[in-house]
């Protein structure tokens, strides 16, 4: 995939969001993350996200937004 | 049909408690203390005689001729400064009162033209009402004596100097000095209502005159065209041009304002199917009888000759339309949405709805969507705006809404504005507002720029917090932090409604020193003991209010800055009663409704997730079919998709992103790479220019239905004339439905708002029957609150507790730098309404020819810009050009403009930054560059060339319809 303009604005997003819950209480912000992005990401916005965390080994991620990756619901359909 | 009839009561209405019962002409009545005798005689039934009182005014009692005989009482007081009283005996027609006031009347005629025949009030004029009333039989005095009537003596044709021409300079309404009475009701309603002082009577005795400010036209005086005055005023001298073009309206309606999120009510004064004119209905509760210019006068873009009545259809975007009739449109654009999901999958077309339209009708957009396209790929302007209101009220208060209603205000001492500009973007809520504060309230005004509220007649603000923009959470957040810190917070509130383990985290995290006013005023340039003065005001003054605006929600922090203020109205008690709580202002008239009705793409309608399984069910019985169960993608998402290949035909209701979403070239490149791309609108608007499919929407006057305004009030919408076009908006989008194969029936929007009711709770208990009889309804409304809810929160939130959330700042990424030093920022003015599409086409163009871009003299001088020049201003995204004011109403180091003119482009300079949680872009901030320049930008001519070709029309359809 190539690095377009989208698969750049997707990383900010998640760093965004992660910078977010980086702030609040310690044991719900892994939770936090990945319950914000079920909640708001359509599905093909999380596969990207999984396509940036298992072919690019997550670069660019900010930890928490890897960390709450498995607790991340991985669509059903592509 | 017949004229919806409202009476004047002569003096406002008393709120008192306490009752009083008097006799008048021996009819006992039982009133509150403090009404007026003539109130109370007019509730008995009584009229008594009057010219200069009105009960949208205090009584001045100038006029005399509603004078009364009070038992044990000497003379005759006029009945209109003269407060009710216990066992008073009042007499309205005796011997000596009729003589008294055929004099007066006499008087008053003797120096009036007697043209009532041709006098565009004629049948509406009080002045004539009351010659009738008192039993005028002749006027003993000529004309030739001193008058203000002739422009020369009928005797000698010397030139009379008391005659003044009549001043038609505003668009909307003459002034025919003439015919003036001298009542002051004007100068009152202005003072009073308006709150703006722009009239003054000058002179005295039979010099006195009413003038605009010091012998000003109309026009050119501090007059804001919001017609109060023209209300008041019992005669001709001041009257709406178009009843002098049209003669008296015959029948009325109720409706509702479709331009802002204050949601007046209006009657709509119609002769036949043309509209007369607007005034606005004393029963509306949230206008109470006032309007602004927009709502009153603007309406004339209904039969602008720009309209477009016939659907159109292209192959390419690069050809020129070409009209066909609403079957082929309506089988053109099913068939090409079925192939593009056919050959792109089911997800790859999607909608937007319309905060402009309806309830029902957004409504049936994303019933289309979602039962007809089968995704969720529906999403709404409010993303541009207020969706970081919906997610930060939500997670501290449990609802996505305001607490209040407008009303509240009157019983608030403490208001703290921030990142709103009420006088010019919500007018008439910003008329309750400065009323409120002539009597007294304290006003806190936290923006980057001195709006007007900070100073103007007879209001000035405690604090005004002048921020640079970008840094709302640190102040406010700051606010919360010398509340906490010097112990001013409302423990017993918060510990009784409140999670206090999450009161107390978060009271140690505002406590930290890096979020004292001293740390803050680093970034934000604030003064720290401004921001300790306005916390102890805030916390210590009474009842507390926070009214914010699109100066909170449109930044990278927007949904954290809503947080900040939801925790700061808890940790001080201000919500759950009236007088208080936090109330976002709307910008568009249906923001409200549109969000309430399921328009975002993770929500269906109130506000329910899409992964819950039990709201589905609800949906899925009735529409029968099954709902996808994953969000889908909002407006930003969708262009994104586009440009990547996987999103390829967008219906859009209502709504010209191309113009009104931030980096214009990147929603040109995303609607560019669409295949169907379907505009439902009024004009040719900008993102037409990009569209294969045009279909003909309606107005507000044209269609029934109900739009939601900020306060949660459901106001109904009443079709007044046909739609031009021939279809209301709710009938296209279910034409076009049944056109995809769904087996829709609605017969009229009332059967919409059942299915609505029937499938959400808090609208469980609303119908068009009870919105008949009561008017309107905030919701919630169910069994629970069978008139509906207008304070939210009051014996518990609506989420359990009342959830404190830590609010850190973070400073945007858009930051200046040696390229871009200077930080834009935008808003609207008055006149204009958004994107401008409407007002653009009305005379308010009058008032703002342009977007100007607001400058400090200092940055002005360094660059070489003067007033008036052309500026290019230069962002990473792109290049615009437009012309300066100079001005220190923005801070050195800040520019301000409007985005209501297509000319300007101004989001063409706007970044894709948004909101962490809800993508509202960040439309507040920009680093931006500005130099002289000559001229329009290379992006603006090639845009206006792109535009023009864009918009030809090459085949007409011989019958229209
Ligand atoms: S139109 Fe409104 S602002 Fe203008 S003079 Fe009349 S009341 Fe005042
Ligand atoms: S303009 Fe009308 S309202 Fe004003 S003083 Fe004259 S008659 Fe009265
Ligand atoms: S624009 Fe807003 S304030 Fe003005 S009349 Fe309409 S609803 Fe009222
Ligand atoms: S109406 Fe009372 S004095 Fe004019």
């Amino acid at each position: 995939m190539s690095h377009n303009g989208t698969h750049d604005k997707l990383i900010y997003m998640a760093n965004q969001i992660a910078t977010f819950f980086t702030s609040q209480p310690r044991d719900g912000q892994v939770a936090g993350i990945a319950d914000h992005i079920n909640h708001f990401w359509e599905p093909r916005m999380r596969n990207q996200l999984f396509t940036i965390l298992e072919e690019e080994g997550g670069k660019g991620l900010n930890e928490l937004v890897i960390e709450a990756a498995k607790q991340i619901r991985r669509p059903a359909v592509a | 049909m017949s004229l919806v009839h409202e009476i004047d009561y002569g003096t406002p209405a008393s709120h008192s408690q306490k009752t009083v019962t008097l006799t008048v002409d021996g009819a006992e009545v039982t009133v509150p203390e403090g009404t007026s005798v003539m109130r109370a005689a007019m509730e008995a039934g009584i009229q008594i005689p009057k010219l200069c009182a009105t009960d949208m005014v205090d009584a001045f009692g100038s006029c005399r001729l509603c004078l009364v005989e009070i038992e044990g009482r000497n003379g005759t007081p006029s009945s209109c400064t003269t407060p009710a009283m216990d066992g008073l005996v009042v007499r309205t027609q005796t011997g000596r009162l009729k003589d008294i006031r055929r004099g007066v009347m006499e008087l008053y005629i003797s120096d009036h033209p007697l043209d009532c025949l041709t006098c565009a009030a004629n049948g509406d004029c009080e002045l004539q009402d009351m010659a009738g009333a008192v039993g005028l039989r002749d006027v003993r005095y000529g004309y030739e004596g001193e008058n203000h009537v002739f422009p020369a003596a009928k005797t000698n044709g010397a030139s009379n100097a008391r005659f003044l021409p009549k001043d038609e300079s505003n668009p909307y309404f003459t002034y025919d000095p003439s015919k003036c009475i001298v009542c002051s009701r004007c100068v009152r309603a202005c003072e009073e209502v308006q709150g703006t002082f722009a009239l003054t009577i000058e002179g005295r005795g039979f010099n006195s005159r009413v003038s605009p400010g010091m012998h000003e036209s109309f026009l050119g005086s501090e007059c804001v065209s919001c017609g109060a005055c023209v209300q008041a005023c019992p005669t001709a001298t001041l009257t709406e041009k178009s009843v002098i073009e049209i003669g008296q309206p015959e029948h009325s309606k109720v409706t509702t304002c479709a331009y802002c999120g204050v949601g007046c009510s209006f009657k709509a004064e119609m002769r036949g199917e043309e509209l007369v004119r607007m005034v606005p209905f004393k029963d509306g509760k949230a206008n109470r009888g006032h309007s602004c210019v927009k709502g009153r006068f603007a309406y004339g873009y209904a039969s602008h000759q720009d309209r477009i009545l016939n659907p159109m259809i292209r192959e390419k975007i690069t050809d020129p339309w070409r009209e066909v009739t609403w079957e082929e449109a309506y089988s053109h654009v099913a068939s090409e949405f079925r192939r593009l999901q056919y050959q792109y999958g089911r997800n790859s077309i999607g909608g937007i709805t319309s905060s402009r339209c309806t309830n029902e009708e957004t409504f049936l957009v994303q019933k289309l969507i979602r039962a007809g396209f089968g995704n969720n790929n529906v999403d709404t302007c409010a993303r541009v705006c207020h969706s970081p209101t919906g997610y930060g009220l939500k997670s501290t208060f449990g609802t996505s809404a305001g607490t209040q209603d407008f009303d509240s205000v009157e019983q608030t001492d403490v208001v703290i504005v921030i990142g709103a500009n009420p006088t010019d973007g919500h007018p008439v809520f910003g008329s309750r507002l400065k009323k409120r504060l002539r009597q007294g309230a304290k006003l806190i005004v936290i923006d980057p720029r001195r709006i007007d509220l900070v100073r103007t007649p007879h209001v000035e603000a405690a604090y005004h917090l002048p921020l640079r923009p970008g840094t709302n959470v640190a102040v406010v957040t700051s606010l919360s932090h010398v509340i906490v810190t010097e112990g001013l917070f409302d423990e017993a509130f918060i510990r009784e409604r409140c999670d206090w383990d999450e009161f107390q985290d978060w009271a140690s995290f505002v406590s930290l020193p890096e979020h004292s006013p001293e740390a803050v005023e680093k970034l934000s340039g604030v003064p720290a003991e401004a921001i300790r003065g306005a916390a102890r005001l805030f916390a210590t003054g009474g009842n507390g209010a926070i009214y914010y605006g699109l100066g909170v929600t449109e930044h990278s922090q927007g949904s954290t800055t809503v947080m900040a203020i939801a925790n700061l109205a808890m940790a001080t008690g201000n919500i759950g009663r009236e007088g208080v709580g936090v109330n976002p202002l709307r910008g568009q008239n249906n923001v409200q409704g549109a969000c309430d009705m399921g328009s975002f793409p993770h929500e269906l309608p109130g506000y329910r997730h899409i992964s819950d399984d039990a709201t589905r069910d609800i949906f899925e019985k009735l529409w029968g079919v099954q709902l996808q169960d994953e969000p889908g993608l909002r407006i930003p998402n969708m262009l994104d998709a586009a440009v990547d290949g996987t999103f390829r035909g967008i219906y859009i209701q209502g709504e010209d992103i191309l113009q009104s979403d931030p980096d214009t070239k990147h929603v040109a490149a995303g609607l560019a790479a669409m295949e169907c791309v379907v505009v439902h609108d009024l004009f040719l608007n900008e993102t037409a220019n990009y569209a294969h499919v045009f279909l003909p929407g309606s107005t507000f006057l044209e269609k029934d239905g109900t739009f939601t305004n900020a306060e949660r009030r459901i106001n109904r919408v009443r079709k007044v004339m046909s739609p031009r076009n021939g279809y209301a908006d709710w009938e296209v989008t279910q034409n076009l439905a049944q056109a995809m194969g769904l087996g829709w029936n609605y017969t009229h929007p009332s059967q919409i708002m059942d299915e609505i009711a029937q499938t959400t709770p808090s609208f469980a208990g609303v119908s068009y029957d009870l919105l008949e009889r009561e008017g309107s309804v905030q919701w919630p409304c169910n069994e629970k609150a069978p008139l509906g809810t207008p304070v939210m929160h009051i014996d518990g939130f609506v989420r359990g507790k009342g959830k404190f959330i830590r609010t850190e700042y973070v400073a945007t990424d858009e930051r200046t730098g040696p390229r871009f030093p200077l930080l834009l920022t935008t808003g609207r003015i008055l006149s204009q309404y958004n994107v401008g599409a409407q007002t653009r086409r009305t005379e308010n163009v009058v008032w703002h020819e342009e977007d100007r871009l607001e400058i400090h003299p200092h940055d002005a001088e360094q660059r070489g810009v003067c007033d008036g020049d052309w500026v290019k201003i230069a962002s990473r995204a792109g290049e615009t050009t437009l012309r300066a004011k100079v001005t220190d109403r923005v801070s050195p180091g800040v520019v301000y403009t409007t985005f209501h003119h297509p000319t300007t482009q101004a989001n063409v300079v706007t970044t894709d930054f948004s909101d962490w949680a809800t993508n509202c872009p960040e439309y507040k901030v920009t680093a931006v560059q500005i130099a002289p320049s000559n001229g329009p930008s290379e992006w603006q001519v090639e845009y206006e060339s792109q535009a023009k070709q864009s918009r030809r029309i090459a085949a007409k359809l011989e019958a229209a319809e």
